[in-house]
């Protein structure tokens, strides 16, 4: 496939960005300046970007509990994000979503989700109200290895095909549902197979490699456009950290994360492939890191500066009118 | 006697009696090698095998219906939902299955389960990861809701949990997971379902509350103490359902003023079956109007407002006050 390069340097941009936020948001947490708990998608970059940079505004997608990549590669305000995993009243949800609930109905993000296995259904929804309402968008909904367990993907899988939706199940495996490594939670020889089992057509691809699966998902997008139904990707890829920042990760082999870092990193694959391909030069990537680590540095910044939520917030949104 | 933390002391009686009877089974998310999300579960499978406590994929309505099906198949499942937040998926299992089994089989079949769910603020979360809905199991004919209020208790009740031939949803307030050690004697402590205790002595007051508010409330009783000269009694109901009101009706029969305390949301909340109760019982003892001190109708929020939805000890004394001027 020919890549213009206006859209390589976004590619690279949007996968460094959300690389810092989270590596930012570890240092963040640990400084006592983001509360709760915080998921973090470090290594995953290249299939939140691979998929979101094939959609529009109008598109939706639906998130996880691990949902800044899929934030920030849908377009969401990286400062506003900030503020908002930080509680700040003028956050993206006004302090209100905070990292797990992160939502922008104008960029399409339908929103992460605590739940897991919380978003397949509702991008059934979402999509049943475009192809309704002769709309060309689609919906995109991410689950992890854990979540494809959940009873409500495997009824939304279900309903998918039922109804021919224009959904892709974005299937992130990072082999580990929270603590537990998929070769002993996942029954099944692999998700693409359960998937597919539904009766859709159901792909594997290398999430770690950001072309593969912008290629592979393009004939996804193509289908749920023209209205072909479903599609399901079982996108094979890392996580660097711990199920929550924090986790001392016992359940990890000593060395596993250094091992993935060096072999399965999807930055370092962009970078080794567009310099390579001689479609950036290095200078040019490194430009792109310092604009977006003073990026970064601005969200924390101004973050930290914002006010609080007033004390009134406590009890607003609730009904329309409270 | 060694002093625990409350994630201690339930690990203590998980131990205890998966040694004693081998029945017992441990199941639930990350419970096993990596021993719960809150450690609760911690060395267990080490000591009795993946086979007792065993890791389940991420799917909490199949965790608490295989547990009743195992439950009256003669097995005594102990579950672990990581959050109470992320029991209603499981919610069906346990309305529609498990709290009727007795019930339509005329009391042939009967469902020795445990449910635990940490539940509750103060972990600076939002959502999910801090809800108090127990009235969603307390509401429910056929459960029990247990809701301890400190490590010894919470060892106790869940052992007699444990033995309850019926289905017990146990709830462990996150906010007092490590706040504080108390003496738990190695030595067996059962505690009886259904019971409250009086947590402190007082003429003056009534205060009931439950869970990891009870700390908030003996806090509040010691400031009317000192400042005010009023004696708070406060009753702990450690059971929300079957629901002990004899105690709270002879306390207020005795003091004349009741307030009671929750961070549960308000409306429809435990509160209000009280105050029926002390209506139907205790009504023309009542000198003031009864009082609640609750979390909000809201969303529980992320943590710059979550103190302010969940009751202070600071609103505690308010709402004592109002009781006692009227």
């Amino acid at each position: 496939m020919q890549y213009e390069k206006d859209f390589l340097v976004q590619a690279y941009r949007t996968m460094k960005t959300i690389r810092l936020f989270e590596e930012r948001s570890i240092v963040e947490f640990e400084r006592g300046n983001i509360p709760g708990f915080v998921h973090v998608s470090d290594g995953q970059e290249a299939v939140a970007v691979g998929m979101c940079m094939h959609l529009t505004d109008s598109d939706v997608i639906g998130s996880t509990h691990r949902g800044h990549g899929h934030s920030i590669a849908k377009g969401c305000d990286v400062i506003g994000m900030m503020k908002e995993i930080m509680g700040r009243a003028t956050g993206l949800c006004r302090g209100k979503g905070g990292s797990m609930h992160i939502a922008d109905f104008h960029k399409g993000m339908l929103g992460a989700n605590a739940i897991v296995g919380g978003a397949p259904p509702l991008c059934n929804g979402a999509a049943l109200s475009a192809k309704t309402l002769g709309k060309k968008d689609i919906a995109v909904s991410f689950t992890g290895d854990g979540g494809s367990s959940q009873g409500t993907v495997l009824e939304a899988l279900n309903l998918a095909v039922v109804l021919k939706l224009p959904h892709i199940f974005m299937f992130e495996n990072n082999q580990y549902g929270e603590g537990t490594g998929v070769s002993y939670a996942l029954g099944a020889k692999d998700i693409a197979s359960r998937a597919g089992a539904f009766g859709m057509p159901a792909e594997k691809v290398d999430g770690t490699d950001f072309f593969a699966v912008y290629e592979t998902v393009a004939g996804a997008v193509k289908r749920a456009r023209d209205g072909g139904g479903p599609t399901s990707i079982e996108a094979d890829t890392v996580r660097f950290n711990g199920h929550f920042i924090g986790d001392p990760q016992l359940y990890r082999a000593k060395d596993e994360v250094k091992k993935l870092r060096k072999e399965r990193d999807c930055l370092t694959k962009f970078r080794e492939r567009v310099t390579g391909e001689g479609w950036l030069k290095t200078s040019e990537l490194k430009t792109i890191d310092q604009e977006v680590a003073d990026l970064i540095d601005r969200a924390v910044e101004e973050a930290l500066a914002a006010p609080q939520p007033d004390p009134s917030e406590l009890t607003t949104d609730v009904y329309v009118s409270y | 006697m060694a002093e625990l933390t409350m994630v201690e002391a339930i690990n203590l009686a998980l131990r205890q009696e998966m040694e004693k009877d081998e029945s017992v089974h441990v199941m639930g998310c990350d419970v096993g090698v990596n021993g719960g999300v809150f450690r609760v579960t911690d060395g267990l499978c080490d000591r009795f095998g993946e086979d007792r406590v065993m890791d389940t994929p991420l799917a909490e309505s199949a965790i608490v219906g295989m547990a009743t099906g195992m439950a009256v198949k003669g097995l005594k499942p102990v579950c672990e939902m990581q959050f109470s937040g992320f029991s209603y998926f499981a919610f069906h299992q346990l309305e529609s299955q498990a709290a009727r089994m007795r019930w339509r089989t005329r009391g042939r079949y009967q469902v020795p389960m445990v449910v635990r769910m940490p539940y509750g603020g103060g972990v600076r979360a939002l959502e999910h990861h801090s809800e108090s809905r127990e009235v969603y199991y307390a509401h429910t004919p056929g459960l029990k809701m247990v809701i301890p209020s400190g490590p010894r208790n919470a060892r106790a009740l869940l052992v007699s949990a444990i033995r309850d031939p019926d289905p017990v949803v146990f709830f462990e307030g996150k906010l007092i997971y490590r706040s504080f050690r108390e003496e738990v004697p190695e030595k067996e402590e059962t505690l009886p379902i259904g019971e409250s205790r009086i947590a402190r002595d007082g003429d003056d007051l009534t205060v009931v509350t439950y869970g990891a508010m009870t700390q908030r409330v003996l806090e509040a009783a010691d400031v009317l103490s000192g400042e005010d000269g009023v004696e708070v009694e406060v009753i702990d109901l450690l059971t929300l359902s079957p629901l002990d009101d004899a105690p709270v009706a002879e306390s207020v029969r005795k003091t004349g003023r009741l307030v009671i305390v929750h961070e549960a949301h308000r409306s429809f909340g435990p509160g209000a079956e009280l105050i029926a109760r002390i209506n139907e019982k205790a009504f023309y003892y009542l000198e003031a109007p009864v009082q609640r001190v609750t979390g909000y109708d809201t969303i529980v929020p992320y943590f710059a407002r979550e103190q302010a939805y969940l009751p202070s000890v600071e609103r505690i004394v308010a709402g004592a006050r109002t009781a006692l001027e009227f």
